[in-house]
């Protein structure tokens, strides 16, 4: 249960982390994301939500970049993170990835022991000098993901012997461990069943003292129980983009309205 | 934005919640009238009658708040959806208080026909409790018609109720200086014109409801109170 005094911290204005402006994404022909602007802050959860194919995802794509390996897909537009243009030729998007963590819709931890799962992103990007700092890591890591005192006793037993939510917390475990600042979450909750789904949104109200998280979800209940702040999208169009609590109780758009209380799928 | 939902069931838990709100709406509506007739007619049987009926307001108060609760269990109801909800639980609270008010009004009446009349008191009761009457049928309208501006004027419309209890109030205190014989006829003729006076102001809060209901905010709290008796020193 979070306290009235924190949710009264959230609304407060915060540093802008990720700012989008006039975003547009092409598949080939297909205009999937519509001129979209939008500033998402730092430590907050925002909920992208919105029908299939609205462009949701897409978007979430674009933050790191994740989309350029889509060759028919084009991006065009301005997205800045901490004011540094993430689409800049200077930019690599293997550094950029590490900065900006993903975790996708079914868990996919490596087929690895759990230790190297979470070990695999400090690794390539050189961040432990030695055996004892890389162990610290991981265990951070495992910390964060909320599932090290599942695994501390087996963490050369495969990643993939774990039941779904573990495995999923292992994904996010895996994330934070290159030290991102910002996390994307592709509906991470949604292979999952309620009791895990709870653990992992308790999991991302933690994380969103350190990260600026994006969630995409199809869960409206997740996004109004997640998410301080929630964006609709509506065929490639960012209709609605405020406070969570106003989105859920009288959002300004007919959209937004229609979407939310279950008028148009 | 759509008027259906795609779950039709959902539609049909939130028309069954309103069909009981228009039920008991017409119930206390019935109330107002005849417990204001009973008054002025002194008719006791009638009276008794009112007292009777106010059982069933008091049920449907429970069966409305049982199905929002159900509602919000199983369809976690979210924008206009969740506004209607909160909505139907308040009205069928204020329209429970106005049911007592005109179940104590017919209490009041059938200890007054035992006594002498005071004058036509009764008849700028019945007047009053008329216009408070017409607010709460114009409310309910307002509510299923989701019709902010109607309900902004029954806001307005208040204020004439507050001038007919002042009026009446005066009235009462000259009767009760002229003859002191009058003194529990007043009494109780008084706290019948407060009883009215009252259910104007939950009349009122209902018309918030709907403005909440269509627009998302409250209205302006600065309404303007026009009961001033609280005030007064003398007649």
């Amino acid at each position: 249960m979070k306290d009235s005094a924190l949710l009264e911290m959230d609304v407060t204005t915060k540093d802008i982390k990720i700012a989008a402006r006039d975003v547009q994404v092409y598949y080939g022909d297909t205009h999937a994301i519509k001129d979209v602007s939008v500033d998402i802050e730092d430590k907050t959860v925002t909920a992208l939500i919105g029908p299939s194919g609205c462009g949701k995802s897409t978007f979430l794509r674009c933050i790191n970049r994740m989309n350029d390996t889509i060759d028919v897909c084009r991006v065009s537009g301005d997205i800045r993170i901490d004011g540094e243009d993430i689409y800049d030729r200077k930019v690599d998007p293997v550094q950029l990835r590490a900065k900006v963590g993903m975790v996708f819709q079914k868990p996919n931890p490596f087929p690895k022991s759990i230790y190297d799962n979470v070990a695999y992103g400090p690794r390539i990007h050189g961040l432990a000098r030695n055996k004892a700092e890389l162990d610290e890591i991981v265990e951070r890591a495992l910390k964060r993901g909320a599932i090290w005192n599942e695994v501390k006793d087996r963490l050369n037993a495969p990643g993939t012997g774990l039941s779904g939510g573990q495995q999923q917390r292992l994904c996010i475990a895996r994330a934070v461990a290159t030290e991102p600042e910002v996390l994307l979450m592709d509906e991470p909750c949604s292979a999952l069943d309620p009791i895990a789904t709870a653990q992992v949104e308790e999991l991302i109200d933690e994380l969103r003292r350190d990260y600026s998280v994006v969630i995409v979800t199809h869960s409206m209940q997740q996004a109004a129980r997640v998410s301080q702040r929630t964006a609709f999208f509506h065929l490639g169009n960012l209709v609605e983009f405020g406070e969570t609590d106003k989105i859920f109780t009288s959002p300004e758009d007919p959209r937004t309205e229609s979407y939310i209380t279950g008028r148009i799928g | 934005m759509q008027d259906h939902h795609i779950a039709s069931a959902f539609d049909r838990d939130l028309e069954g919640v309103q069909a009981q709100i228009m039920k008991m709406g017409g119930l206390v509506e019935e109330a107002i009238r005849l417990s204001a007739q009973s008054l002025e007619t002194r008719d006791e049987e009638l009276a008794e009658k009112v007292r009777a009926d106010d059982k069933a307001i008091d049920g449907l108060e429970i069966i409305i708040n049982e199905g929002a609760a159900r509602i919000i269990a199983l369809r976690a109801p979210t924008a206009i959806d969740l506004r209607l909800i909160l909505t139907v639980i308040k009205i069928s609270a204020n329209l429970e208080r106005i049911g007592d008010y005109a179940k104590n009004m017919a209490k009041r009446t059938s200890v007054l026909s035992q006594m002498p009349p005071v004058n036509d008191s009764a008849g700028g009761i019945r007047r009053m409790a008329q216009t408070v009457e017409t607010m709460l049928k114009d409310a309910l309208d307002a509510y299923i018609q989701r019709d902010a501006e109607l309900a902004a004027d029954i806001i307005a419309r208040d204020e004439d109720v507050d001038q007919m209890y002042n009026a009446l109030f005066r009235e009462f205190l000259t009767f009760m200086m002229e003859d002191p014989r009058n003194i529990t006829s007043c009494m109780h003729l008084h706290f019948i014109a407060k009883n009215v006076e009252r259910m104007g102001d939950h009349v009122t809060s209902i018309a918030e409801q709907v403005v909440y209901l269509v627009t998302g905010e409250h209205p302006d709290e600065i309404r303007t109170k026009a009961d001033t008796t609280s005030s007064m020193l003398k007649a």
